[in-house]
């Protein structure tokens, strides 16, 4: 589903849209800094507009463009702890250890 | 002109340079494995006589300062006598009576 | 055949009376109850060699070896006083594991001028020494100078790092390594500083994979391809010149022409192409002609000799001037890690760096042979099918030597203690 007509310029970036916890986070430690960093700073700035855009729908009621929205912020916010905190995909010192999502809200 | 990957002189075993100029042995190792004994022949057949020859080139520059081509000439040798384990002595890319066995080098000098 | 003189006695076995001529019993590497007593009687009691000195070549430099047979992990680091120390890696405060880097179970090294956990910030000097404790006042009268890192028995010789993890260990490193190993001090391994570092992890208890680096009867059958085609028909079997026996150590010294005087189509092509092969280089270093402490049986044509340090350490020197050293890190009763590692003189062009490729490449083809096959050793032996019932040949003298002295220090160990546990 594409992004609506207003952010069209992050459909380079489609692909970190991802409904699920697992998907996006498979997706980060799959992805090299160079890549997480462009999609950081091509969607970072539009955040406030997204989320803007997101809630002039119903949230139980979102139409498929802003629901691929809503997918592509979670995953700018998975991308920016690598970005902004770690430096790298994994998180530092965490050896093998893993934090399975088992539950979650699905948009 | 195309740049090359070897020295000028060694044009003859540029066909194998992308495939067999690999820095590290565990590359050269599994480069071996999955290769057939046709292919691994036809590399033996080309490089084992430039042997010689291509460590003279080397030989030419200090061994912690070497250009480029000739850094990667040198991982060509090394490949040679990586083969050459298979074309001399085994007859087949896996030791035999190696079973499943591994011996993994985990440190070495570079280049 | 009988190339070489045998001692007066009439073997190189009956020369040392004490090991007799009977079948041997192999319990020792198939037994899970064996494996705990030896831990405990062996591993965490006698030397063991954890790395050479060119490991931590600088006051700072460190690095953690994993020590799985006793349970523990420990940390190598040169001080700020230039002194080779090791430390349980255990920080005080909550037992974490002090340096690890990516996985706790990993080993690692580095430079550093103090150490600091990673769980709340306790932080250690090269010494050992706690310096730094965050929110000490939090604490409760702690004294800073009664938790330092717990020190583990440190010493060097020959450039070897050796660790002891007893309290007190019974005897000192040169006491423990005797008139036999010790001369070797004199030998100029420091001079051998280019290395390739070899790791395996193998299905066979570590005494049946040490077996096969400790006696050559098995050479010309499971490696007959180290001989080419031409010479195959001529090996018909193996003879060392020269046995001797330490206390727990033992060493074989081999002799021959060399490799590279042969005839050329008894060697591989690659081995002349390269002047090197199966038994390195032919540009041998000059070492001199008082190399202490090998060939302690002045064999003629000297090529190797083979030291078998107890309980887990080999050193291997070439009479062409490199060495090799092995250890066997036992991780369970039918398991353990073998760590190679060979060491030549710094290679000064491209084709001293291919003969040296060229010998480490053959090392691990012949080494694959081994691992490859001990571990049917290891189902064979763990059917049970024969039990205490192997004989074993003269040419054989260290393996026989090497279980007995394994058998007799755990039960010197044991019977200390009041019997054998369980």
């Amino acid at each position: 589903m594409p992004l609506p007509a207003e952010f069209a310029d992050l459909e380079p970036y489609a692909d970190w849209a991802l409904p699920t916890e697992p998907e996006l986070y498979a997706k980060r430690l799959a992805s090299s800094m160079e890549e997480m960093q462009a999609f950081y700073d091509a969607a970072f700035p539009r955040l406030e507009d997204a989320i803007a855009h997101i809630d002039g729908h119903p949230w139980d009621d979102l139409p498929d463009d802003a629901r691929t929205l809503m997918h592509l912020m979670q995953g700018l916010i998975m991308a920016s702890f690598p970005v902004e905190v770690w430096k790298q995909p994994r998180v530092p010192d965490s050896g093998a250890a893993y934090l399975d999502l088992v539950v979650e809200p699905v948009v | 002109m195309t740049a090359t990957l070897l020295p000028p002189e060694f044009s003859d075993l540029e066909p194998f340079a992308e495939t067999w100029c690999l820095a590290t042995e565990s590359e050269r190792w599994e480069r071996r494995m999955s290769s057939t004994m046709p292919e691994l022949q036809a590399f033996y057949d080309a490089a084992f006589p430039r042997l010689r020859d291509a460590l003279d080139h080397c030989d030419g520059f200090p061994l912690d300062d070497m250009p480029e081509q000739a850094r990667r000439l040198l991982q060509l040798v090394h490949s040679t006598i990586m083969v050459a384990m298979c074309v001399e002595i085994w007859h087949q890319p896996q030791v035999v009576n190696g079973a499943d066995a591994q011996i993994h080098r985990v440190g070495d000098p570079a280049p | 055949m009988a190339l070489y003189p045998k001692p007066a006695e009439g073997s190189w076995t009956e020369h040392y009376p004490d090991l007799g001529t009977g079948v041997v019993s192999y319990e020792d590497c198939i037994s899970p109850a064996f494996y705990e007593a030896e831990r405990e009687a062996i591993f965490k009691r006698t030397w063991l060699n954890v790395g050479r000195v060119e490991d931590v070549p600088r006051n700072g430099r460190y690095f953690t070896k994993e020590i799985e047979v006793a349970d523990t992990s420990i940390i190598v680091v040169r001080d700020l006083k230039g002194r080779v120390r090791a430390f349980q890696n255990v920080c005080r405060h909550r037992g974490n594991k002090l340096v690890w880097n990516d996985y706790p179970g990993e080993e690692t090294s580095g430079t550093c001028r103090q150490f600091t956990c990673k769980y709340h910030g306790w932080r250690y000097g090269l010494d050992g020494e706690l310096t730094f404790v965050q929110q000490e006042e939090e604490f409760f009268d702690l004294d800073k100078s009664d938790f330092g890192l717990k020190p583990v028995h440190c010493d060097v010789w020959a450039g070897f790092v050796f660790v002891n993890l007893a309290d007190e260990p019974p005897q000192s490193l040169r006491e423990f390594l005797g008139p036999m190993i010790t001369p070797l001090e004199g030998y100029p391994f420091e001079r051998m500083t280019d290395r390739y570092a070899f790791r395996a992890d193998v299905g066979c208890n570590w005494k049946i994979f040490l077996d096969a680096f400790q006696e050559y009867y098995h050479v010309p059958v499971l490696h007959s391809q180290e001989a080419t085609p031409a010479a195959r028909p001529k090996v018909t079997g193996f003879e060392a010149p020269h046995y001797q026996l330490d206390g727990p150590h033992r060493m074989v010294s081999v002799s021959s022409a060399p490799r590279r005087l042969w005839p050329a189509d008894y060697q591989y092509p690659i081995e002349i192409a390269t002047r090197s092969g199966l038994f390195g280089p032919w540009n041998e270093p000059d070492l001199g002609t008082d190399l202490p402490g090998t060939n302690p049986g002045k064999v003629d044509q000297w090529v190797t000799d083979n030291f078998q340090i107890f309980p887990n350490m080999e050193i291997l020197i070439w009479a062409s001037g490199w060495y090799m050293v092995y250890t066997y890190w036992p991780t369970s009763h039918n398991t353990h890690r073998y760590e190679g590692t060979l060491y030549f003189p710094p290679a000064q062009n491209a084709s001293d760096r291919a003969a040296q490729e060229c010998a480490v490449v053959m090392f691990k083809e012949f080494a694959l042979q081994d691992a490859g096959m001990l571990v049917g050793t290891q189902q064979g032996l763990e059917s049970r099918a024969v039990e205490n019932d192997f004989p074993l040949n003269d040419q054989e003298l260290l393996v026989r030597h090497f279980h007995k002295a394994v058998g007799d220090w755990v039960d010197d160990h044991w019977s200390n203690l009041g019997g054998l546990p369980r």
